[in-house]
């Protein structure tokens, strides 16, 4: 048994006031839950207290929020954990100005830790989403309007078979990663790209879309594609942050599926209005030819793709190169990059590197394997500390 | 201590910078760097998403390379340490499958050893920290960077994902910035975008968002009183350096703040002149940096 104290930002519509923090000291044993505190500290001290919750086993998907600025399941993450994660920041420095709740973002996710004092484990509602009441938010507006968007289920084609689809289990393999979400929204609540883009389809119904893309029995593939890749808030609007993936309490890594469709999007061929698909083939390209980026031709590429034959630059693309006038004369100016700024001029790499690295081209666009490391892999990646010193023991013993 | 050395792409490009004050903080340091100069782009997680093959095969390149020459291996940049730690997972996963990228490397005498001589690829940042040594890093400070409030930008790819980035061994990686600025002598300025996504990936595709980005963890640092930005990752400093007049625009306010590298924020604590470390070539003005530090330097 151990005391803990949880911040939580709490919010009542009905008392017309703003957002507020509010302390809570709750006892339990460390390997607890950060939910089992929570709803101790509804029991005993206040039982407006409000959180969405059900299984407690990370089976339900209920009780999404944000943990000192991480989001997850409340009910995945031991208390003791979570203590010890608040209070391993470094002390900041005393003059900081503090950020008050008025002051539009009121995350406190870098909650500070006194010398004297420990600092609090602070629990907050989902982010990138509506706060209904205290920890609970509106997964209709955001989360599930995004997944309708994906168009989640199955569209086979023709009639169906008179008994069960007959897949190969090898087939559905790569889409078993994509099919243990939970809907939970945790990755919408720590999804970076929503949060200056709330518009983004999002990581969750992207990662529901590949569910559908990987399955043999779905039929719209090529469509669904399109679909994905022609809005310019969709595949391409993701930033490769990574936030999703660290945030699944599920080890769905929605990231990987955003990447897994642009894969195949690219296959396809798509031309998208964001010049993703362009990007990629250009940077692509680029490395095949010179080893390391040209940067002065990545844009272009981007922009007015010439690589082969002529330039096709479409009219999104020449106003984007227009809008990088400003930012290349700057850098003309203080002499940052005077001459990388033409293309073409980059070098190749030297004494025969080159020609290794179109070597790898030709062998790997051959082949274009992909290993998906939640289903693959044979070894270990990180071996039990006994294991090591059992190896080393016997290195050392000289036993083969 | 000698290392292989990887300094990306942008580190000799548009922010030839870095590359330069890296060579002069190594030689500060005591630290041999021999360049990787046939070693080629990681990828900087785009050629994986065209073909992951290709990807892992051209980093598992550049790993073998390192391993020819018997040294642990540094990059420069987060993005190469995220793009490559990437790779290597997928590469560290499976013996079929490493053999098999091994293939196209043997026409080259090529091999990717996993685990060979305890091979390691870490950027400056975790190398400082986990291999050099903080202690050693103070013993070396001439000019303490007093009074000068630093905010830390890390980068997405050495942050997350922390199983891939080995946070299981080094559960701090996330605090290192904080740790070397405290190192330095300065202040670290807690601000809520340390952490988040600069917006670089998505500068080509959707431009307002990317700048949207840059602009406001911009505006979050100064607005909590820093006096300059450090970042280990040089794709970083071109959305929040290069394009910040950009993202001013799209933000709707003034910014105007320095955003230093890595290794020019320990090359001025160790006494480099600012003109050495290319600090005259960035496009927020780093005049208030000088100025301040210039200030804390008068006896009271």
């Amino acid at each position: 048994m151990a005391t803990y104290t949880l911040k939580v930002r709490r919010y009542q519509p009905e008392s017309g006031e703003g957002p507020y923090w509010e302390e809570f000291d709750v006892e339990l044993d460390p390997s607890l839950s950060v939910l089992d505190g929570l709803l101790q500290a509804r029991d005993r001290d206040d039982g407006s207290l409000s959180v969405r919750c059900s299984c407690r086993a990370a089976i339900c998907g209920s009780c999404g929020m944000k943990i000192n600025g991480q989001s997850g399941l409340g009910c995945k993450t031991q208390i003791g954990e979570a203590h010890t994660q608040a209070n391993r920041r470094p002390k900041e420095s005393s003059a900081a100005p503090g950020r008050g709740l008025n002051g539009g973002s009121i995350s406190d996710s870098s909650a500070v830790a006194g010398a004297e004092e420990a600092a609090p484990i602070v629990v907050e509602p989902m982010g990138n989403m509506p706060v209904i009441k205290d920890l609970i938010t509106d997964m209709e507006s955001t989360h599930w309007e995004k997944i309708r968007r994906v168009t989640p289920w199955l569209l086979p084609h023709g009639d169906p078979p008179e008994r069960e689809y007959v897949v190969e289990p090898q087939s559905m393999i790569d889409i078993t990663q994509s099919m243990a979400c939970i809907q939970c929204g945790a990755c919408v609540s720590s999804c970076l790209s929503m949060e200056a883009d709330p518009e983004f389809v999002g990581p969750a119904a992207l990662a529901k879309a590949y569910r559908f893309v990987g399955d043999p029995r779905d039929a719209e593939t090529k469509e669904r594609l399109h679909d994905l890749g022609e809005d310019p808030h969709g595949i391409y609007d993701c930033t490769h942050c990574f936030s999703c993936i660290d945030a699944c309490p599920k080890g769905v890594a929605p990231m990987d599926q955003i990447m897994r469709l642009r894969r195949k999007a690219s296959e396809e061929g798509i031309e998208d209005p964001n010049s993703g698909h362009a990007h990629e083939i250009a940077f692509v390209k680029i490395i095949e030819k010179k080893g390391t980026l040209d940067e002065a031709m990545l844009p272009q590429e981007s922009f007015a793709p010439g690589i082969k034959g002529k330039l096709k630059p479409s009219k999104r693309g020449i106003g984007e190169l227009f809008k990088a006038l400003p930012t290349v004369f700057r850098a003309m100016r203080t002499g940052k990059a005077r001459l990388k700024f033409v293309p073409g001029l980059h070098r190749k790499l030297p004494g025969g590197a080159q020609d290794e690295v179109k070597a790898i081209y030709r062998h790997a666009e051959k082949h274009r394997e992909e290993l998906n490391i939640y289903i693959q892999g044979d070894e270990d990646l990180e071996p039990e500390p006994d294991e090591t010193e059992a190896e080393e023991i016997a290195a050392e013993e000289g036993t083969p | 201590m000698k290392l292989a050395y990887w300094p990306g792409c942008v580190s000799r490009g548009f922010t030839t910078e870095l590359h330069g004050s890296m060579a002069l903080v190594a030689d500060r340091l005591g630290i041999e760097l021999v360049e990787l100069d046939r070693a080629n782009c990681c990828g900087a997680g785009v050629i994986a998403e065209h073909n992951q093959e290709l990807a892992d095969t051209l980093n598992a390149r550049t790993f073998a390379l390192a391993q020819q020459t018997g040294l642990a291996m540094m990059n420069i940049c987060s993005t190469c340490q995220g793009a490559q730690s990437e790779c290597q997972q997928r590469l560290d996963a499976d013996s079929a499958y490493r053999a098999h990228i091994n293939e196209a490397l043997s026409g080259q005498g090529l091999e990717y050893v996993k685990g060979k001589d305890g091979f390691t690829n870490k950027n400056f940042l975790w190398l400082l920290v986990e291999d050099y040594g903080l202690d050693k890093l103070a013993e070396k400070v001439v000019r303490p960077l007093s009074g000068l409030r630093v905010g830390p930008f890390y980068g997405c790819y050495v942050v997350r994902p922390k199983e891939r980035l080995g946070y299981g061994e080094h559960p701090e990686r996330d605090l290192y910035l904080e740790k070397v600025i405290e190192t330095l002598g300065g202040e670290v300025v807690s601000y809520d975008g340390a952490r988040k996504c600069c917006g670089f990936p998505v500068i080509t595709m959707n431009r307002e968002t990317s700048l949207r980005q840059a602009g406001t963890h911009v505006g979050d640092a100064l607005d909590a009183g820093a006096d300059c930005l450090v970042t280990p990752c040089p794709l970083c400093h071109l959305n929040l350096d290069m394009q910040q007049p950009e993202a001013a625009k799209i933000v709707n306010r003034e910014l105007g703040l320095a955003v230093l590298h890595l290794p020019q924020l320990v090359g001025l604590a160790l006494g480099a002149e600012p003109k050495q470390l290319g600090m005259g070539k960035h496009i927020a003005s780093t005049d208030w940096v000088e100025e301040r530090l210039a200030r804390s330097r008068v006896p009271a």
